[in-house]
């Protein structure tokens, strides 16, 4: 059970969040644009990092706030928090 | 009777309280203090039962959770097996049988397995299985393998909990290292919770240690009363850490919890901001041919039987051992009564050894080993191979052997946070932490000598509590004396003087040494893939006495040192603990409560049948009046909608509140159609996609005023749609500016609905108008209904004229009533989700877990025309665009008829060409006996299906064929006149 610091909240246990994924590229400003093979990447394909990676976090059953961590996958080490790019109080 | 093997004096046994007991069907009698294994042993029983897989007669190894296999069934007082007699407190009273064992442990019918041992190498199953054929034999030998039977009947239901727990330091262990640590943490005032399996004090405990010049058990004494009278302190006695998780979160069982009478286990999840592992040392044995006979044992548990318990487990004691420990269990032996004869690997144990030996009249044999035990229910003799080669016969009832201490890293090593590092002075594994949240201490970090162990239990304890914050204080450790702690070089096995002879190095797995050559010999190379090939150390005892064995002997096998070869991962669990103490009372519906809605009450009342309509929502299913069965009262109330007026509870229906600016940019990107333009007061229905161009959800959206849209989904899709929603405003689209509520809960709803719907509306006197003109279809009205706010939505989801009337939950009961009672006239009837489904499957409205499955899109389910020509993305245009590109041959939802007009048709039934056994080209997605046209009706999604409108097709079902025609998927008010009225 990791030990997820809420910016908001302080630190929360991580049953209270929703892991909502790795941080991915943005999704494309026009999909049209996209090629085929270049769409279905962004759609399906993770990194699946065994080390640091980024990934949001949704504090659904707290503040409800989105955040950022930085976690090692490998230790579950949390390296470093932030709130999601624009991310809405 | 005096059981025979019980010393006249000593042990922390009471000799005023004997039990009796009962163990395949022996009465036998113990103390109050002892375990079963102990008892056993004070009574001469040490054949305990027979082994996993060869039936060999197995007894007691250990005396506490290393034990690699003493299990037995219990009979009396709660039926269960599988159950560790080192660890298991003795009762009065208590029935017990053997494992693996018919009729008994002593005559046991399946020993005959032993003979066939050679046919049973290691991987027997994967080896022998593959072949064609053998299945005929594989349950008998399934039968014959295993160990105990679970009790058919009276099971034992365990009584437990689960807690929470915080701390500022959680202290594993304790012995001398862990009492000091927590001596120094509690003295300085931070919250300190201590856990122990044991008697508090470790080895401590029987050892003859003294402290202070008087017996440690008195040192023992004062700190735990010190500990137990300081608040900031929690004792867990009978208790281990049994998991380390990431971010020092840690589980941990408690059994028989003191403050509990009623409960059997408590889990703790326990928050510590440091942790202190002094979880102590495991001794190794030193494995020899035919070690598995009952009386051969670990010299540590020898110790703790003699010194702790006051029985003498042999008389006639053979100690092999290449440490100093060992001597000291001889000395023990010696001291209760018994001839004791050391066999020491090692040519020189050191002149201070061998006079203490001959001063108590202890033969020595330096540089012996021994190769070869004899006996079968109990060991009789050994073989002794002498320094020059000698061989000697010693006849003997017990051998303790001593190979050395194995720190217990494995909860060190559960988070991953420690790097592991083989130690050659001590031949064994050690853990050094890589964070600076935990520490290890004492025997754990492979110091042995008991003045170490209390010294880093304190530098552990003064660490935790500095990186707390707070100031250590210092403490007066007890004086020690020196004692010897030596430890020869390794000895993993002695090698087997014939291809015949078995040398246990798993004893739970009956696996031995030539296995784990076979396994080598074929290629596994790899520690990780010897352990799954041969199953050494995957037992009860999860190898914690004979892994470090098996490592030594694989290195030497590969010609590898052990730092080469590694461990293989411990995980948790560290003890076996019951699924129902992790679970502790969370189960079901307090597992995952029940959400009802503010109307439940009135439903029971009036005699509803309740299901869950998703995300936990109970909802009626129907209400059958005297003598209807489900099929009767949901057809009545279909049909009382058809006809006249139904009323049912809506309130589950998810409901989002939105606002913002970004409103109308974010209905634009989440639904197919467009909404940008939608007016106050008006609603669409809507269907979102995921970005893999599927269904998501549908449903209606308002524009409640010029600030405000209330968004619905479906029940069961109210959370995904949540974080769906969430997830597009702070990931995609972060520019948006909107607000999210989740307002479910916040509305009760109670839909009227049916060609009287109008009147009833209009009898609740709402201060709006509800004719048809000004209250039209997929409009919203809020104002009040006889003085109650209340916001009413027109639409429909039985295709018939409705209107959802949303208020607070507090007017939800008083609303219902005055329905009720306006519609009494019309003959209004209470309709459950049975009736529902005719009524929406009639209309051909699609319904989220039955034709939305997640691999339909909007084209295949008859929407296409809803997708906007206009917009250039929202979520899932481009997959949806791209997939109908690559695949234009795609599922269709249709209407099915039986031809059979009675013929129901089973839902999720697959359609096959022609009814054969191939390949599905559809399935039936609902089936109701509709109350329109009195026949059984059915939808479904067939490949190409809205091409073959007309076509029979077959639906298969447990080989019966079904033929249905297709039709178009709307059985009732077709042009929706009736909606729209």
């Amino acid at each position: 059970m990791l030990l997820i610091p809420c910016p908001w909240c302080g630190p929360r246990p991580e049953a209270e969040f929703v892991c909502a994924g790795e941080v991915l590229p943005p999704r494309p400003a026009d999909p049209n644009a996209v090629g085929d093979a270049a769409w279905t990447d962004y759609l399906v394909m993770r990194r699946n990092v065994r080390g640091v990676h980024d990934e949001r976090w949704w504090h659904v059953r707290g503040c409800g706030s989105w955040l950022t961590l930085r976690r090692d996958t490998a230790t579950h080490r949390i390296l470093a928090n932030d709130s999601a790019p624009g991310g809405r109080e | 009777m005096s059981p025979t093997a019980r010393l006249a004096a000593g042990g922390e046994i009471d000799r005023a309280r004997p039990l009796e007991f009962r163990f395949d069907g022996r009465q036998l009698i113990g103390f109050a203090g002892d375990t079963v294994a102990s008892a056993l042993i004070a009574n001469g029983v040490h054949l305990t039962g027979r082994s996993f897989k060869l039936h060999r007669p197995r007894g007691i190894v250990g005396a506490g959770y290393e034990d690699s296999g003493a299990l037995v069934h219990r009979v009396r007082p709660q039926p269960a097996t599988n159950l560790l007699a080192t660890v298991l407190p003795l009762e009065a009273g208590m029935e017990l049988t053997s494992v693996n064992a018919w009729p008994s442990a002593a005559f046991d019918v399946g020993a005959m397995m032993q003979f066939l041992s050679a046919l049973l190498p290691a991987c027997f199953y994967y080896k022998t299985f593959m072949r064609p054929g053998w299945n005929w034999f594989e349950p008998a030998v399934r039968g014959l393998a295993g160990l105990g039977r679970l009790p058919d009947r009276d099971a034992w239901q365990p009584v437990t909990e689960s807690r929470y727990g915080h701390c500022d330091a959680l202290v594993a262990g304790g012995g001398p290292a862990g009492l000091a640590a927590a001596l120094v943490a509690a003295r300085a005032g931070a919250r300190v919770i201590l856990v122990d399996d044991g008697p508090f004090g470790g080895r401590l405990a029987g050892d003859g240690t003294v402290l202070d010049e008087r017996p440690a058990a008195r040192w023992v004494t004062g700190v735990v009363a010190e500990l137990l009278a300081t608040a900031n302190v929690r004792m867990l006695p009978r208790s281990t850490v049994w998991g380390y998780h990431e971010h020092n979160y840690l589980t941990v069982v408690e059994r028989a919890p003191r403050d509990a009478p009623d409960l059997d286990f408590r889990n703790w999840k326990i928050r510590a901001r440091q942790v202190i592992i002094a979880a102590g040392a495991i001794e190794r044995p030193i494995a020899f041919a035919d070690n598995d006979r009952p009386g051969i044992m670990l010299a540590s548990a020898v110790r703790t039987y003699v010194n702790h318990f006051a029985v003498l487990p042999g008389r006639k004691a053979i100690v092999f051992t290449n440490t100093d420990s060992g001597h000291a269990a001889a000395h023990d032996l010696a001291a209760a009564g018994a001839s004791v004869t050391i066999v020491d690997a090692r040519t020189e144990p050191g002149q201070g050894l061998l006079d203490a030996a001959d001063a108590r009249g202890i033969a020595c044999h330096a540089g012996a080993r021994v190769c070869k035990a004899y006996g079968s229910r109990r060991v009789s003799a050994v073989d002794v191979v002498g320094r020059s080669g000698e061989m000697m016969r010693l006849a003997c009832d017990l051998v303790a052997t001593s190979g050395g201490w194995n720190p217990a890293i494995h909860l060190a090593t559960h988070n991953r946070e420690a790097r592991v590092s083989w130690s050659e002075a001590l031949g064994g594994f050690l853990a050094e932490p890589v964070n600076g949240s935990f520490r290890l201490a004492g025997a754990a970090n492979g110091h042995l000598g008991t003045a170490e162990c209390l010294e880093e239990g304190a530098r552990a304890g003064r660490a935790a509590v500095e990186a707390v914050g707070r100031i250590a204080p210092t403490i007066n450790l007890p004086a020690t004396r020196s004692e010897p702690t030596g430890i020869g070089p390794p000895v993993w096995a002695v090698a087997p003087r014939g291809k015949r002879e078995k040398v246990f190095i798993d004893l739970s797995g009956d696996v031995t040494t030539a296995d784990l050559g076979l396994a080598v010999r074929e290629g596994f190379d790899s520690i990780e893939l010897v352990k799954r090939y041969t199953t050494a150390g995957m037992g009860v005892d999860q190898g914690k006495t004979g892994n470090v064995n098996v490592i030594g002997i694989v290195g030497g096998l590969m010609n590898a040192a052990p730092a080469a070869i590694g461990t293989t991962t411990f995980r948790p669990p560290f003890v076996p603990v019951e699924f129902g103490a992790i679970a502790g009372a969370r189960s079901g519906a307090r597992l995952y409560p029940w959400r009802h809605t503010p109307l439940t009450e009135w439903h029971l009342a009036h005699g509803a049948a309740m299901a869950e309509a998703g995300l936990r929502w109970q909802r009626p299913r129907y209400y059958p009046q005297a003598g209807e069965g489900w099929l009767d009262a949901a057809t009545r109330e279909a049909r009382t909608v058809r006809t006249s007026v139904g009323v049912y509870d809506g309130t589950p229906l998810g409901k989002f509140q939105l606002k913002g600016p970004g409103v109308p940019a974010l209905l634009d990107l989440l639904y197919v159609n467009d909404f940008a333009a939608l007016k106050p007061g008006r609603g669409k229905y809507g269907v979102m996609l995921t970005d893999d161009g599927l269904i998501l959800d549908d449903g209606v959206t308002f524009r409640l005023d010029a600030a405000r849209w209330l968004l619905h989904s479906s029940t069961g899709a109210a959370d995904r749609v949540h974080q769906h929603l969430e997830t597009i405003l702070n990931v995609h689209r972060p520019d948006l500016d909107v607000s999210i509520i989740p307002v479910t809960s916040a509305f009760a709803n109670a839909t009227i609905c049916g060609p009287r719907a109008r009147d009833v509306l209009r009898a609740l006197d709402p201060d709006f108008d509800v004719d048809g003109g000004p209250f039209p279809f997929m409009t919203v009205r809020e104002g009040r209904i006889g003085g109650v706010p209340a916001r009413v939505f027109r639409v429909s989801w039985t295709g018939e004229l409705s209107y959802e009337i949303n208020t607070a939950p507090r007017h939800a009961v008083a609303v219902w009533d005055r329905i009720m009672a306006a519609g009494a006239r019309f003959g209004i009837a209470p309709i459950g989700s049975e009736a529902n489904h005719i009524l929406r499957v009639e209309a051909g409205y699609i319904s989220t877990g039955h034709e939305v499955d997640g691999t339909s899109d909007v084209h295949d389910l008859g929407l296409g025309g809803m997708v906007s020509k206009t917009k250039t993305d929202f979520i899932g245009k481009r997959s949806m665009e791209l997939r109908r590109r690559l695949d234009p041959v795609r599922p269709e939802l249709v209407g099915l008829l039986p031809v059979d007009p009675a013929c129901p048709v089973p839902e999720g039934a697959p359609i096959t060409p022609r009814g054969a056994a191939a390949d599905q080209e559809g399935f039936v997605s609902a089936c109701v006996t509709s109350v329109a046209l009195n026949r059984s009706i059915a939808l479904g999604l067939l490949r190409s299906g809205r091409a073959r409108i007309g076509e029979t097709v077959h639906a298969r079902v447990y080989g019966k064929i079904i033929p249905m025609q297709v039709v178009a998927p709307v059985f009732h008010d077709a042009d929706r006149s009736r909606v729209k009225a």
